[in-house]
């Protein structure tokens, strides 16, 4: 008889989210599914609001990377007004985006993948977390702790709160930056400089015990997009984005947030509050691609900082085109945490940065207007239109996870494949599967922003779709 | 003496909450040596244990899941927190209510699609109607209010409960805080 195996929830994930995998009855696996399970609404309920309003609003999409949000936001809101920011603002923007990707990417890297990574896949569900790690290798445990404080202290030192700072207004942000605050931010450099070069070095030890993952952790080759800059550098906050094919040669370049809608085409499948993003010129879905760390990397030519360059040039060093397994999205996400570190530091020095004219006004001068920023898990686009009063008439999102969506699912299905054999399992398994998923560092919080919210679990399903068995740790 | 469990849940929120529960930094492995992590998204429990001492719950109640979930987690809890203003007022999640899961579903999944426009039905929990806070499913002990409740107010709080000592919540935090 045919089996499904759910696994509900996936741990270790931001957010709500199941997988399944359906076994044929000679015990292989047919298919496997990742599925969000929750779904909000911001798109249809920001309607009728003042556009102004939207940056807080839509923070609240999600709390790892609300920051993105914000700017993605205020950039939208920015094109209604028709203003260009004052460099100070723009240089302080960049300064919170980098502060929270390396706290994201801590997060991601610490305290939800280092236990697979440090203690072992197999090891007991019971510590494989990151107390456990804290345990075990206090000094790495505390560095990733350290790391996340960095990024979340400087975004309250700029922004005065952790989560859901304000600050960040269509325009600018509200407040310049203190002498007294820069050099708060300039002393904790050396700490996560040392934290980041821990963590590299560890990482590379042990990065060559995963050749198995590394071979069926989503190793396929796929398209990528990230943002880029003129000089073909690493960006997070501005310039255009460009999309890759599989062997790195430039599909689309310059693609500015008002020409996003036009090449960014979005599909729906039945098992999952989550949207499929692909190029439209392509079709769905072989027009899919990746986004976040990996993309990036895979995308720039330079990182335009030197400590980041040289471990560039070693990630480079991967693979002949682009690197393809999802497993590297793990290393790609130390780099951008040095390079974060270091453009923190190069941003800091800018002889204009505690300049006090830091905001532009104006009212409603286009009907429409879209941002585009990349969160730590990719970029995210915001497009919104508005009346002459400037309420919201219409608002659509399109995010990270959903961009990263038909590559997880691909994952999930290439990892159960390997490892699942003729109906059996064991829990190292279905955490194997479950890693695939976090190498994304998926944000399901902010793919749910459509209407709900998203679980994870593994359950095993007959052919015909009831649950004959799930898995329970 | 034996550790304390302590459950941290996540309903319909954006996580911000246990974003500010995770920024108690060092101050976790202190906490970790009175209390045991027994379920959260950040271990690998799958299973809601039996006998929780204290169940952090942040997000309002918005899917058939959620109403579920929030009814096996009160069972099995002895003190239920409410963490944040989505658990306490419903807050940004409940502000759909007026709109109606239908046009959600149909802005999000036929309107702003391009291919293979459909409403999603396949293992995917249905919405409730109106997403609600948690008290209106389920008695709850304690009240933390905040958009999220800052890492010092979780502190003082945990603090306070794991030793038993009063707490003053009005003093550590409020509505949108
Ligand atoms: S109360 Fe605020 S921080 Fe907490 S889940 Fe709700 S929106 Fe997020």
């Amino acid at each position: 008889m045919s089996q499904t195996i759910t696994i509900d929830p996936v741990t270790r994930l931001e957010g709500h989210g199941k997988i399944t995998i359906q076994l044929n009855d000679k015990g292989e696996v047919e298919d496997a599914h990742f599925h969000v399970t929750q779904v909000r609404g911001f798109e249809r309920f920001s309607e009728g609001r003042p556009f102004y309003e939207m940056p807080s609003l839509m923070a609240r999409i999600c709390g790892i990377c609300p920051v993105s949000h914000l700017i993605a936001s205020a950039k939208a809101c920015e094109a209604i007004m028709s203003v260009r920011i004052p460099h100070t603002a723009a240089q302080l923007r960049r300064m919170l985006n980098l502060a929270q990707m390396v706290q994201s990417h801590a997060l991601s890297f610490f305290y939800l993948a280092s236990p697979d990574l440090l203690l072992g896949m197999e090891a007991d569900p019971k510590v494989r977390n990151i107390l456990g790690v804290a345990a075990t290798k206090p000094e790495l445990g505390r560095a990733g702790i350290a790391l996340r404080r960095f990024g979340q202290s400087i975004i309250e030192l700029l922004a005065d709160k952790r989560v859901h700072p304000g600050w960040v207004v269509p325009g600018g942000v509200t407040e310049p930056l203190a002498a007294a605050k820069r050099d708060k931010i300039l002393a904790m450099i050396p700490e996560a400089y040392a934290n980041i070069d821990l963590a590299l070095g560890a990482y590379k030890k042990i990065a060559d015990t995963f050749k198995a993952e590394i071979g069926v952790f989503a190793n396929f080759p796929s398209n990528y997009l990230s943002l880029i800059n003129e000089d073909e550098s690493i960006e997070f906050t501005d310039g255009a984005l460009r999309l890759i094919d599989a062997r790195g040669k430039t599909i689309e370049d310059g693609i500015t947030a008002s020409r996003y809608a036009e090449v960014i085409g979005e599909a729906v499948e039945p098992y999952s509050y989550t949207k499929f993003a692909y190029y439209k010129p392509l079709g769905y879905p072989e027009g899919s691609y990746r986004v976040g760390p990996l993309a990036r990397l895979n995308i720039v030519k330079s990182m335009g900082t030197p400590k980041a360059e040289q471990e560039l040039a070693g990630f480079k060093q991967l693979a002949a085109g682009p690197v393809e397994s999802s497993f590297h999205y793990h290393h790609a996400r130390l780099v951008e945490m040095l390079y974060g570190v270091e453009k923190i530091e190069e941003i800091l020095a800018d002889p204009r940065i505690l300049d006090k004219h830091v905001r532009a006004t104006a009212g409603v001068n286009r009907l429409e207007g879209t941002g585009q920023a990349e969160a730590p898990r990719g970029v995210l686009h915001h497009h919104y239109k508005v009346d002459e009063n400037g309420k919201i008439t219409w608002a659509n999102l399109v995010i990270a996870t959903g961009q990263n969506n038909k590559a997880m699912n691909l994952g999930v299905l290439q990892a159960a494949k390997h490892y699942v054999k003729k109906g059996k399992f064991t829990e190292g398994i279905l955490n194997r599967v479950e890693a695939v998923v976090r190498t994304f560092d998926p944000c399901l919080s902010c793919s749910s922003h459509a209407a709900g919210q998203m679980p994870l679990e593994i359950s095993l399903l007959s052919a015909d779709g009831e649950v004959v068995d799930r898995l329970v740790r | 003496m034996s550790k304390l469990k302590l459950a941290t849940v996540w309903l319909d929120g954006c996580s911000g909450c246990h974003m500010s529960f995770l920024d108690m930094d060092e101050r976790l492995l202190e906490l970790a040596e009175v209390v045991d992590v027994v379920y959260s998204p950040i271990v690998d429990t799958k299973e809601f244990p039996d006998e929780v001492d204290i169940a952090l719950v942040e997000g309002a109640v918005a899917s058939v899941d959620d109403e579920k979930k929030i009814k096996k987690i009160r069972d099995r809890s002895k003190m239920l927190i409410a963490m944040g203003d989505c658990a306490i007022t419903g807050n940004v999640p409940s502000m759909r209510n007026p709109i109606g899961p239908e046009a959600i579903l149909d802005r999000a999944y036929i309107q702003n699609a391009s291919a293979q426009a459909q409403i999603p039905c396949v293992v995917v929990p249905k919405l409730l109607r109106v997403v609600r806070p948690i008290h209106e499913f389920v008695k709850v002990d304690v009240f933390l209010p905040g958009c999220p409740p800052s890492a010092g107010t979780f502190h003082t709080a945990l603090t306070a409960l794991v030793n038993g000592g009063p707490l003053d919540i009005p003093a550590l935090t409020r509505f949108g805080a």
